[in-house]
């Protein structure tokens, strides 16, 4: 579990973004230091997935700023103006940021291992041997090993997105971001995609999620961050947040998942 | 009809023309239908383009294709670009030049389709791996691509070999034409349609069969 002292990974400030009249983020502050597992929870509608879009500029954001290692996100400041970076760059900011996505997305023509491996040989340059090695070596982690020449529609929900995380986290990145990577799945394929996770923030990866499971987030996380209507409305400690929620709307978001938490203790 | 005298012997004398003319409509037809998928591709990004010079101009291109008879646009190639100065074409250049880029219309539509089919969440997961623009073309969305559209490649494979007759309106020896020369020959009408017939159907038959099987080996994504 970092603490306090850990280097600063991910600094935002001031985050916005609407769709058209609807603001979505209103000025999102946040910081994860390295080797911290961050959850982020709320209401749909929160803003939290947005968010987690605009890290690896899957979604523009229009104001504030997003730093990963001090770097900006995105875009470079000039001369007071705000410029987009070319695709080149914004590409080799994303390839140091992994994501897992709700709905999986693994490439539909390729195996489990080619899955893993296409970054690694063409983003990262590795050859394909040893990229091979590396892909085998991350199924195996995720327990897969005997699935690597599977595609994805021959695998259940829970093995696609564990070879979808063994394909992010092979890439080495500095962060890895959750995007409610358990909703898509069947209640009995949960646990499985939630246990490699654990396994993950053990091992010190740092990781952003946005989760709907409440009591993994309580367990797992080392900063919770409730988000709603386009703000940070409450971050802390999962116990400081859980049990001494600040808001009504926290209490009230927080009273579904009552029965849950109480069994967590 | 009922006095009719079949005599097969014409065909066999002439075994090897119909041979050399089977090849060649086959080789246009692949040649076509391969230089119509890069003009196919190019037109089909070219309409998706933000560019709306690009857009208008695949659009006016597919368009003008689509709309006039094959034919017609033989005709224009083979003695109307002579016209123009444009003189180092012979008859199976010309042809071939024409059917690509009936080809290339028909192909850039099927393309179209197929890239605007590609769910979002794939081009996603490659930026997400950092992958460049041309990378998440070249290895994520062109192999999807090609994967949705094989079935009607196929299906213009078999389009494109039976419009090869065509190219008998200009002398070029494919099979209808050289159907013709020996029923001109010989006088053996029956003899010399049916043959050509009969192979047209069986070239058609085997391309259907060999691609269906391609189709079952690239069959991963559903």
């Amino acid at each position: 579990m970092a603490t306090s002292k850990a280097a600063l990974l991910l600094q935002a400030r001031g985050v916005t973004k609407s769709f058209g009249d609807l603001e979505i983020l209103k000025g999102i502050d946040l910081d994860v230091r390295q080797g911290q597992v961050v959850a982020l929870i709320g209401a749909s509608g929160s803003g939290k997935t947005t968010f987690l879009r605009c890290i690896n500029l899957l979604e523009e954001y229009e104001r504030g700023e997003i730093r990963l290692d001090g770097e900006q996100i995105g875009y470079r400041v000039e001369s007071r103006e705000r410029r987009r970076l070319s695709e080149a760059q914004v590409s080799a900011q994303r390839a140091r940021i992994g994501m897992v996505f709700q709905s999986f997305n693994l490439f539909p023509h390729m195996s489990a291992e080619q899955n893993v491996m296409l970054g690694l040989t063409k983003v990262r340059g590795k050859p394909k041997v040893e990229a091979q090695e590396i892909a085998r070596h991350w199924l195996d982690r995720v327990g897969l090993a005997d699935r690597r020449d599977h595609y994805p529609y021959q695998l259940s929900g829970g093995q696609q997105q564990r070879v979808a995380i063994a394909r992010a986290v092979a890439m080495e990145p500095r962060l890895l971001l959750f995007d409610e990577v358990t909703s898509a799945l069947d209640p009995e394929l949960v646990a499985e995609v939630l246990a490699v996770m654990q396994d993950l923030a053990r091992s010190g990866m740092t990781m952003l999620l946005v989760s709907h499971e409440m009591l993994f987030v309580r367990q797992v996380a080392d900063h919770v961050v409730f988000m709603d209507g386009g703000v940070v409305a409450q971050a802390g400690a999962p116990a400081e947040v859980f049990e001494r929620p600040a808001t009504p709307r926290l209490r009230q978001f927080l009273g579904r998942f009552h029965g849950i938490l109480t069994g967590a203790g | 009809m009922l006095n009719y005298n079949f005599n097969w012997s014409v065909i066999w004398r002439n075994w090897d023309a119909f041979l050399d003319a089977l090849l060649l409509g086959l080789g246009m037809a692949v040649l076509s239908l391969l230089v119509g998928c890069i003009i196919g591709l190019l037109v089909a990004y070219a309409r998706l383009a933000q560019n709306r010079v690009l857009q208008w101009a695949a659009w006016a291109y597919v368009e003008l294709i689509r709309n006039t008879p094959l034919l017609l646009l033989v005709f224009m190639c083979y003695f109307g670009l002579p016209e123009l100065g444009i003189r180092f074409l012979d008859k199976v250049e010309s042809f071939v030049l024409t059917l690509s880029l009936y080809a290339g219309a028909y192909m850039a539509e099927v393309f179209r389709a197929g890239l605007s089919s590609i769910p979002r969440q794939y081009v996603e997961a490659a930026k997400a791996i950092g992958m460049r623009p041309w990378q998440r073309q070249r290895w994520v969305v062109l192999p999807v691509m090609f994967r949705i559209t094989l079935p009607s490649l196929s299906n213009n494979l078999i389009s494109l070999f039976k419009d090869t007759s065509l190219a008998a309106a200009i002398a070029v020896p494919e099979l209808t034409f050289t159907a013709r020369q020996v029923n001109a020959n010989t006088f053996r009408v029956m003899e010399a349609w049916l043959t050509a017939t009969a192979l047209y159907l069986v070239t058609c038959y085997a391309i259907a069969l060999a691609l269906r099987a391609v189709e079952r080996r690239y069959a991963s994504i559903r």
